[in-house]
């Protein structure tokens, strides 16, 4: 290697490195997540994918997917039933378009309930420590304790009894679509409420926060406009793969029966009925709703994995 | 290490006692176990009055959980309503089912996921580290209904078809006795468990790895002139286990809850499908029973693997 090139390398490295101190932190994990291949092309799955469930509602009336023609129960992939039939004749692929949106928004609205209990749980047991931290989290470590899918069923059951028909924006929903919402956002805030409670106590004892504290900010001033926002990071990215999680999530209680109710659609509940039918042979039942599950959380995932690696400090030295 | 070792009795005493609170309120807000008297015609309302009393369903809640507490520290459990049976005995049957299902199945992935996980944190970068990672990123991204059902459909309802030697997908092998019966029955739900499982392991096995492989003291040892053989296996692998050796501890309690999802669909009875069967009913008695012994077994064996860890690591000093 000749001693040109290595001067040129460190020229290079400078003019970087000056670069670097101009950006914004924003900028800086942006430029991150840009250099994650991978994360980008999550990003553009998912795109996709909301353009296919988005797209396919507004071609697709919704009485399509929940149409029942019993004549055409259970036939397999062909020109008018593009992904087949189910045992009650109803479409697959209409079903899929209309229950991705269903499970979309279970996932989207699970982790908006999981992101506030999980923030405000951990921040008030770090913020006031003492009794109230104690309290909180052995709540926190018995919700842990108890296996999710058990403690999944037992809530499901619970609020599952009185299940009424929704009509929001002229479309009508099972009732029950509400319930998996705040069943899987209340049994998902845990490792959340954990982290950020780890994050505020170490930024509790910052000089920043006793200069507030000496500026006279109340309580709630501090614990919104300052230690929150600087566990934002955080947040961002658990709330990411939480979100594949309540997807993921919603397919299991679907599947077991007790989330979404039929006739509205959700990935989970369209793959219901492949347990019984798949000894008849019905793969289509399994293949489509699976693979859109699949499909779905591995892009979240990448993205999720994405944001953990431009959020984190430590991987500052390759950008 | 006895103050430590005594805070985290204390705590985990405490934690039991929040669970047993949580998960009996919810079980008995979740169903009304005489509910399938309802529809019952030799039984009058009088008839179902009269039997609430004798079970000591009509008392206040705090009076019933008192009493029920009692009792399980005892270790009584008390009687299903449906199979009129005690609850320890239904557990006890249950257990070793579980146990055979879910121990092969942690064996086999272990040992694969540190196979695979040596490998490619080895030959980082290389074909079969992106492949190992990119199987186990979508293996982690994978519900286990779609490889359980689709291991199902090829090897138990296709090779039925195509007149191969086709695998059982559940049947009664509760009155098995023949050994090979009980294996071939076997295949099927542990490899989509290991499947599953290996993909989240396998990750972490390499992470850690390689975050042992980039410390000083790998470089020292590489220096001195020892092969790369021994610097993995005297060196680098002791130190990466122990995290490891965590994760293994904290879930040994799942192997008792057993597959709820994995058990219902290849009808193998236990005791995630004790519990999945009885929450249906609203058998609270089972529901109690199996949640309080899990959950029992996840506190312990987190406070076991706490302490196990301060023996095996020096580093640790617990003040």
């Amino acid at each position: 290697m000749s001693e040109t090139t290595i001067t040129t390398q460190v020229v290079k490295l400078d003019a970087e490195s000056t670069s670097i101190i101009l950006l914004t932190p924003r900028q800086l994990i942006w430029r991150r997540f840009r250099k994650h291949k991978m994360a980008i092309l999550g990003m553009i799955g998912v795109a996709l994918l909301l353009v296919f469930i988005i797209g396919g509602s507004i071609f697709i009336p919704l009485d399509r997917a929940n149409q029942v023609d019993l004549k055409a129960n259970l036939s397999g992939p062909s020109q008018t039933h593009l992904m087949g039939t189910d045992s009650t004749g109803r479409d697959v692929f209409n079903r899929i378009v209309y229950g991705g949106q269903i499970s979309l928004l279970v996932g989207l609205l699970a982790v908006l309930i999981e992101v506030s209990l999980g923030t405000v749980i951990g921040g008030i047991a770090a913020y006031y420590g003492g009794w109230v931290d104690i309290i909180l989290m052995r709540f926190t470590e018995a919700m842990l304790s108890i296996p999710s899918l058990f403690l999944l069923i037992v809530l499901g059951k619970t609020f599952g009894k009185s299940v009424q028909t929704i009509n929001i924006f002229g479309l009508s929903f099972s009732g029950s679509v509400g319930i998996v919402i705040l069943v899987i956002g209340t049994t998902s805030w845990m490792y959340l409420a954990r982290i950020v409670r780890a994050n505020v106590l170490s930024l509790r004892e910052m000089d920043y926060i006793s200069a507030s504290k000496a500026l006279g900010a109340s309580n709630s001033r501090i614990f919104f406009s300052h230690l929150i926002p600087n566990t934002l990071g955080a947040i961002i990215v658990s709330s990411t793969l939480g979100l594949a999680g309540a997807i993921l999530t919603e397919a299991y209680v679907s599947f077991l029966g007790l989330g979404v109710q039929p006739p509205t659609a959700s990935w989970g509940n369209t793959l219901t009925s492949a347990q019984s039918f798949i000894q008849r042979g019905a793969w289509w039942l399994w293949v489509f709703p699976s693979l859109f599950i699949v499909f779905t959380i591995l892009c979240i995932n990448l993205m999720g994995d994405g944001l953990r690696d431009a959020f984190d400090p430590r991987s500052g030295k390759n950008i | 290490m006895w103050t430590y070792l005594s805070r985290r009795l204390i705590q985990g005493i405490f934690t039991l006692l929040i669970i047993t609170i949580l998960v009996f309120i919810l079980t008995r807000l979740s169903a009304d176990p005489l509910a399938q008297y309802a529809t019952n015609p030799n039984m009058t309302a009088a008839d179902r009055q009269a039997l609430r009393e004798r079970l000591g369903l009509n008392q206040p809640l705090p009076v019933q959980y008192l009493k029920w507490l009692g009792l399980a520290l005892q270790g009584e459990l008390g009687k299903s309503f449906f199979s009129k049976q005690p609850v320890s005995l239904m557990i006890s049957q249950r257990l070793p089912l579980t146990l055979i299902l879910m121990v092969t199945a942690q064996i086999i992935t272990v040992l694969l996921a540190l196979g695979l996980g040596i490998i490619s944190a080895v030959r980082q970068y290389s074909i079969t580290d992106n492949i190992v990672t990119s199987l186990s990123f979508i293996g982690f991204s994978m519900p286990i209904f779609f490889i359980a059902l689709g291991l199902m459909l090829i090897f138990a309802v296709q090779f039925k078809l195509w007149g191969l030697p086709y695998l059982p997908t559940g049947a009664d092998i509760w009155s098995t006795k023949d050994p090979l019966q009980l294996i071939r029955h076997l295949v099927l739900p542990v490899t989509s468990l290991v499947l599953i499982q290996t993909a989240g392991y396998a990750r972490y096995v390499r992470t850690s790895i390689l975050e042992v492989l980039g410390l000083d003291y790998i470089r020292t040892a590489r220096a001195k002139g020892l092969t790369e053989r021994s610097t993995l296996y005297k060196h680098a692998l002791r130190n990466a286990a122990l995290p490891f050796i965590t994760i293994l501890g904290l879930d040994i309690p799942y192997l008792l809850s057993g597959a709820l999802v994995t058990e219902s669909i290849y009808a193998w009875p236990g005791m995630g499908r004790l519990f999945w069967e009885y929450a249906q009913r609203g058998d609270f008695p089972v529901v109690l029973g199996v949640l309080l012994i899990v959950s029992a077994a996840v506190v312990f064996f987190s406070i076991v693997t706490d302490m196990v860890y301060t023996l095996i690591d020096p580093r640790i000093r617990l003040s």
